[in-house]
């Protein structure tokens, strides 16, 4: 910077022009785009595992980790909302399976129309889903205690109305079992419970980027009291998010059933941990705000590459494990790094 | 004389023990800058959030043009189209400039998107953002979609102060506009609010730096210790004279303006 005698001006506009460092243009480009770093991973590990085994890159092989990485997909919307807002959701998993269990048990044998079955269960959802969320707004507790509480309590209940048992898909209505339907696109299959969920990231990305109400759940992610201070009720929004997470939750419990060909309340036991860390490879700051639902779609497919990648490289899963323990480090180390971005 | 604009009138709000305000009286006519002083735990900061919204005063009355307003959250404080610039830079930091300056008022794009689908009008806002802050003497800042973290204070402070007056109907109300700016940009805040001042709308403005206070206020309301100590006019009296009052060295009743 100059320090000859300039009107402030013009000394101040130099400094706003100096010259970025590369390290520092990689940190600016992150924190706009910070769906950058999941996808350069994305892309690494395909050139890397399609190398490695050839058939990784089959339409075949894809298809396949589509179709693995969609429920865990599906339920990463919902914990993306609720991460951006500074929350975190523990009993994702659990209102899935109580959604799944009540809707699977009273349609059972003929019991419950397949449409109503598929009702209770968005139903049960919302309301899990608005439980969760009016602890967080109204007794003011934090979401982690919540849904750690909350967690066991669906887990329990799901368990009990089931009696534990499973519900086979030969005793449902051919509705519950049409997530699990399949037609081809060319060489690759797809699932109709594939399409549902990429219509769900269609719809609530489209929210999230385009309408007020994404710009709010943002807001009070960021900071909550320069959102209540700007006029927007906080509780309002934090309410329909954990209501708007708990609808999802209660959508894939149906593509679950089709995706597993039954309905057991012992499916899906890590759901809560692989759909955090789904958000958070993805680049979604963990302390709210920050992030882009593109990202956990990205975050997701990540987990399903090195799953099949490595199986089909003959590594033992355990590598998987770790690989993915290592990028969840990553990501929040980046995180915390872009976070520091100055002007 | 003319009704004012805001009145209040027996405003108290405690804290536990602690009282924040013990029965404040405030006018602000229209068109003038009322400044509020004090010392440290005054009461500044509780009276304007008292009259914004921010925080419900426990007992008081408060009149807009007369007719009585209750303000349980700044949203009311809003829709009565009073807008507050509070000290803490109330905004998002990971949000860019237009979505900080639109923020809770966010723009529908015209037709079918904006009413069906909701889309919020990004480029609209991002153009208007520009037109208000350049409107205030802002000029150095070029890229709305910029995010409100990558800027200076005084910067960040320009946006809030733009927000406020691009959409302040009735009342701007600025809480330190200037503690945290250098001198260049303290003296484009003062320009803005004389600005906003000459649009016809009335400003309160909270500060600790008189020779500020004395350039741009019509009124200077001084707190101590919770209460109004007097109003006086950088007319009728000096710089020290308000500052005396306002420690407690001596009162209204005594000083020679009065």
């Amino acid at each position: 910077m100059s320090t000859t005698l300039q009107p402030a001006s013009t000394a101040t506009e130099q400094f706003a022009l100096r010259q970025r460092s590369p390290v520092q243009r990689v940190q600016h480009l992150l924190h706009s785009y910070p769906a950058i770093s999941p996808f350069l991973v994305l892309v690494i590990s395909f050139i890397v595992f399609s190398t490695i085994n050839p058939r990784f890159a089959s339409a075949n092989s894809l298809s396949l980790v589509v179709q693995q990485v969609a429920v865990i997909g599906a339920l990463a919307v919902g914990q993306t909302l609720i991460i951006l807002t500074a929350g975190i959701d523990l009993s994702v998993g659990a209102i899935t399976i109580l959604s799944m269990m009540v809707a699977a048990k009273l349609a059972e044998g003929a019991g419950l129309p397949g449409v109503l079955a598929v009702a209770v269960g968005i139903i049960l959802g919302i309301g899990a889903g608005l439980f969760n969320g009016a602890l967080v707004t109204r007794i003011k507790l934090p979401p982690f205690i919540v849904t750690l509480g909350t967690l066991s309590v669906f887990t329990a209940i799901g368990l009990l109305y089931s009696r534990g048992q499973s519900v086979q898909s030969s005793d449902l209505p051919s509705l519950l079992n049409w997530t699990g339907e399949s037609f081809r696109i060319g060489q690759f299959r797809i699932t109709t419970g594939v399409v549902l969920v990429a219509a769900l990231y269609v719809v609530v990305g489209f929210a999230l980027a385009n309408t007020a109400w994404g710009r709010h759940v943002y807001a009070v992610g960021d900071d909550k009291e320069a959102a209540r201070l700007a006029g927007i009720r906080v509780d309002r929004v934090l309410l329909s998010v954990y209501t708007v997470a708990g609808a999802i939750y209660g959508l894939t419990a149906w593509i679950l059933i089709g995706r597993a060909g039954a309905a057991s309340p012992n499916a899906i036991t890590d759901a809560n941990l692989e759909s955090i860390t789904a958000v958070v490879i993805g680049g979604t700051s963990l302390f709210g705000g920050r992030g882009a639902l593109l990202g956990t779609l990205l975050g997701a497919l990540i987990v399903g590459f090195f799953r099949s990648g490595l199986s089909l490289a003959g590594v033992d899963d355990q590598y998987r494990v770790l690989a993915v323990g290592l990028l969840v480090i990553l990501a929040v180390a980046v995180d915390q790094w872009i976070r520091k971005v100055k002007a | 004389m003319t009704t004012p604009v805001l009145s209040a009138r027996g405003m108290v709000k405690t804290f536990g023990r602690v009282v924040g305000l013990d029965g404040v009286d405030l006018d602000l006519y229209p068109g003038e800058v009322l400044a509020i002083i004090g010392d440290n735990g005054a009461g500044k900061s509780t009276l304007i959030k008292c009259l914004t919204g921010a925080l419900v005063p426990d007992t008081g009355q408060m009149f807009i043009d007369g007719q009585p307003v209750h303000f349980k959250r700044p949203q009311d404080a809003l829709d009565a189209g009073i807008e507050t610039v509070y000290q803490t830079l109330a905004v998002a930091p990971a949000l860019d400039i237009a979505s900080n300056l639109y923020l809770g008022r966010e723009r529908r794009r015209p037709g079918f998107l904006g009413s069906a689908l909701r889309m919020i009008d990004k480029k609209g806002m991002r153009r208007d953002a520009g037109k208000a802050l350049a409107d205030l003497g802002i000029g150095t800042l070029q890229n709305m979609a910029q995010p409100v973290e990558t800027l200076s204070g005084g910067q960040r402070q320009a946006i809030s102060v733009a927000r406020a007056a691009t959409f302040g109907s009735k009342i701007i109300v600025l809480d330190e506009p200037t503690a945290a700016l250098g001198v260049k940009e303290s003296n484009q805040v003062l320009k803005m609010i004389r600005e906003v001042r000459s649009r016809g709308l009335p400003v309160i403005l909270i500060s600790h730096n008189m020779p500020h206070v004395f350039e741009v206020a019509d009124r200077i309301h001084i707190q101590r210790l919770g209460r109004c100590a007097g109003v006086v006019t950088p007319q009728t009296h000096t710089m020290s004279e308000a500052v005396a009052i306002m420690t407690g060295a001596t009162t209204l009743a005594d000083t020679p303006g009065h």
